[in-house]
């Protein structure tokens, strides 16, 4: 727990981070989701719309996975031993800073999706929103859980940029968030169906919208299943994390 | 029983044997200097007794427990001030006093007084509530001290408790640490590269060189097996062999060797015997005599001084300055 409150305070002290985390996908959603939409329209609806769920996924991807593989900055700095070296079971902090990514992320969703509301013409009712937020959460946790196991793993900052290119945009841009699925070529399917983010972006845009690729079931079940490999092996990494 | 014991402890990173076989043992109350070059292994060998790194071989006992089967008990008997700078610069004193002790598991009935006695023992009391990250080094440096004291730890680490201070807040760290030595009869091992650190304030002091430890004893110890203080001549002309020959006879001489364009000697008190020793040489155009220190044994054990800044401490500098 005071891992967790540590987390959040820092959060809400350092500003920069708070409010780049809500301009970026405001940018994505005015600038393309408005300048694609002007002339597409995706299944009767308005594309803005449409990749609106998209885009809260894809924030929740980016904030908790570099949240998450920041701790390889903490390592370098000792902040993280100081943590690790308090006479608690290791598990203990990995959950701590899981429940902290998890807490920005929530706080990050809500705005957006406020914001969604408000000028967007997002339909969203007490339950649509509960709804988006409980399945940003559980992809959320799974991200957060592969950004630490990657940070835990990784030995300099210097290999965040490879993490990007090989792990975070291929996740993004074959989840489904900016296109439906249903008209991909064969070899896109795959990758697709493969992807955890996809089944994260339908949960979230059916919840929100009502357009199901999956169902809310195999969409729940699999997400469940990502947390629980990376939240594993995340845990295991900050196990085996040799400091010093 | 001591405090520490260290049986054959090894650690290796790929083919670097960062710690080689160092086997110790600390008693209680002592304040036990690890005095070395960077990347000597002393901050390996401090982190393997504080549970962050698993040792490759051998064993230790931390305060009764084993530091490989008892992490757990290990951690809660130990107090650790980290050379990178460790405290969350955006949380305040206070808060990050109150992190440590609810990570530390303090009872909460005890914390607000905890806190208040370690703000008071480095005098950070009236600027507790700042964010730590407006703190000066040396004010950084006393608050991670007091947060390491929280939880009223039996032994505590000090990984280089004064690299990158001037040398005025270095004076002070040096006095809180001889306070608390006393005053809570704590167990203290601190790692330095800096000679009058591990002289001024440690009962014994262990020489490591390349992972291992090439001498153990009090300072006193160590600069009276060093046999002498130095003195360098520098000669008018070349010393010819037959003073260089006449010097050895001279009992109080320890050794004489010739390094490039002056002699260097080893001698037993030197400022008594200096009229004797330059009426041996003949005319010289300059005399320096150094005391013992502890760098001449380091030498002498090592055969190279322990530089005093490097490249590391930059880094961490570097690092710090990031954040």
């Amino acid at each position: 727990m005071a891992v967790w409150r540590r987390e959040f305070i820092v959060y809400t002290r350092e500003r920069e981070r708070a409010v780049s985390s809500v301009v970026t996908p405001l940018i994505w959603l005015l600038a393309f989701g408005a300048g694609l939409g002007a002339s597409i329209s995706v299944a009767g609806i308005n594309y803005q719309e449409f990749i609106f769920p998209g885009i809260l996924a894809m924030n929740v991807l980016f904030t908790s996975m570099f949240y998450g593989m920041y701790v390889v900055w903490d390592k370098k700095l000792d902040v993280l031993k100081e943590i690790l070296i308090a006479p608690q079971p290791r598990w203990v902090a990995f959950t701590g800073k899981a429940l902290g990514g998890l807490t920005i992320c929530a706080f990050q969703v809500t705005i957006l999706m406020i914001m969604g509301a408000l000028f967007m013409s997002i339909p969203l009712t007490p339950l649509t929103f509960l709804f988006t937020l409980l399945g940003s959460l559980l992809f959320g946790l799974g991200a957060a859980s592969l950004g630490l196991f990657i940070g835990a793993k990784l030995s300099s900052p210097d290999a965040f940029s490879l993490v990007m290119s090989f792990v975070m945009w291929p996740l993004f841009l074959t989840s489904g968030a900016l296109y439906p699925i249903a008209n991909l070529p064969a070899y896109l399917q795959v990758l697709v169906h493969v992807n955890p983010m996809a089944y994260g972006v339908d949960l979230m845009r059916g919840a929100l919208l009502g357009m199901w690729t999956y169902g809310p079931l195999l969409d729940v079940g699999v997400l469940a299943l990502f947390v629980a490999v990376f939240f594993y092996l995340g845990q295991k990494a900050f196990e085996q994390l040799n400091l010093g | 029983m001591p405090t520490i014991s260290i049986s054959s402890l090894t650690k290796r990173f790929g083919k670097l044997t960062a710690v080689d076989g160092v086997s110790l043992s600390i008693e209680k109350g002592e304040i036990f200097g690890l005095l070395g070059p960077n990347g000597a292994g002393k901050t390996t060998l401090l982190s393997m007794l504080a549970v962050l790194m698993e040792p490759t071989s051998g064993d230790a006992r931390v305060a009764g427990s084993d530091i490989r089967t008892q992490a757990l008990a290990v951690r809660k008997s130990i107090g650790m001030v980290f050379q990178g700078g460790s405290l969350d610069n955006l949380l305040t004193a206070r808060e990050n006093l109150e992190l440590h002790a609810s990570l530390f598991a303090v009872p909460k009935e005890l914390r607000a007084r905890r806190i208040q006695e370690a703000l008071e023992l480095v005098e950070l009391t009236d600027r507790a509530d700042e964010r730590a990250g407006n703190y000066s080094g040396g004010m950084k440096r006393r608050l991670e001290i007091a947060r390491a004291l929280l939880h009223h730890p039996q032994v505590l680490f000090l990984d280089e408790p004064t690299v990158g201070l001037d040398p005025q807040t270095r004076e002070h760290i040096w006095a809180y640490i001889k306070k608390l030595a006393q005053a809570e009869s704590m167990t203290i091992i601190l790692t330095t590269h800096y000679m009058e650190e591990a002289d001024l304030l440690c009962d014994r002091i262990a020489l490591i060189d390349r992972g291992k430890i090439v001498q153990l004893d009090t300072p006193e110890g160590l600069k009276r097996q060093m046999g002498g203080d130095r003195v360098k001549l520098v000669c008018a002309k070349a010393c010819g062999r037959q003073q260089l020959a006449r010097m050895r006879k001279l009992p109080f001489i320890k050794s004489v060797a010739q390094e490039d364009g002056h002699l260097a000697l080893v001698v037993l008190n030197a400022p008594k015997h200096l009229q004797k020793i330059l009426a041996a040489v003949g005319v010289v155009e300059e005399v320096h005599v150094l005391p013992a220190s502890l760098n001449d044994v380091f030498l002498q054990y090592t055969g190279h001084a322990i530089r005093n800044e490097s490249a590391e401490d930059d880094a961490q500098a570097h690092w710090a300055a990031h954040r």
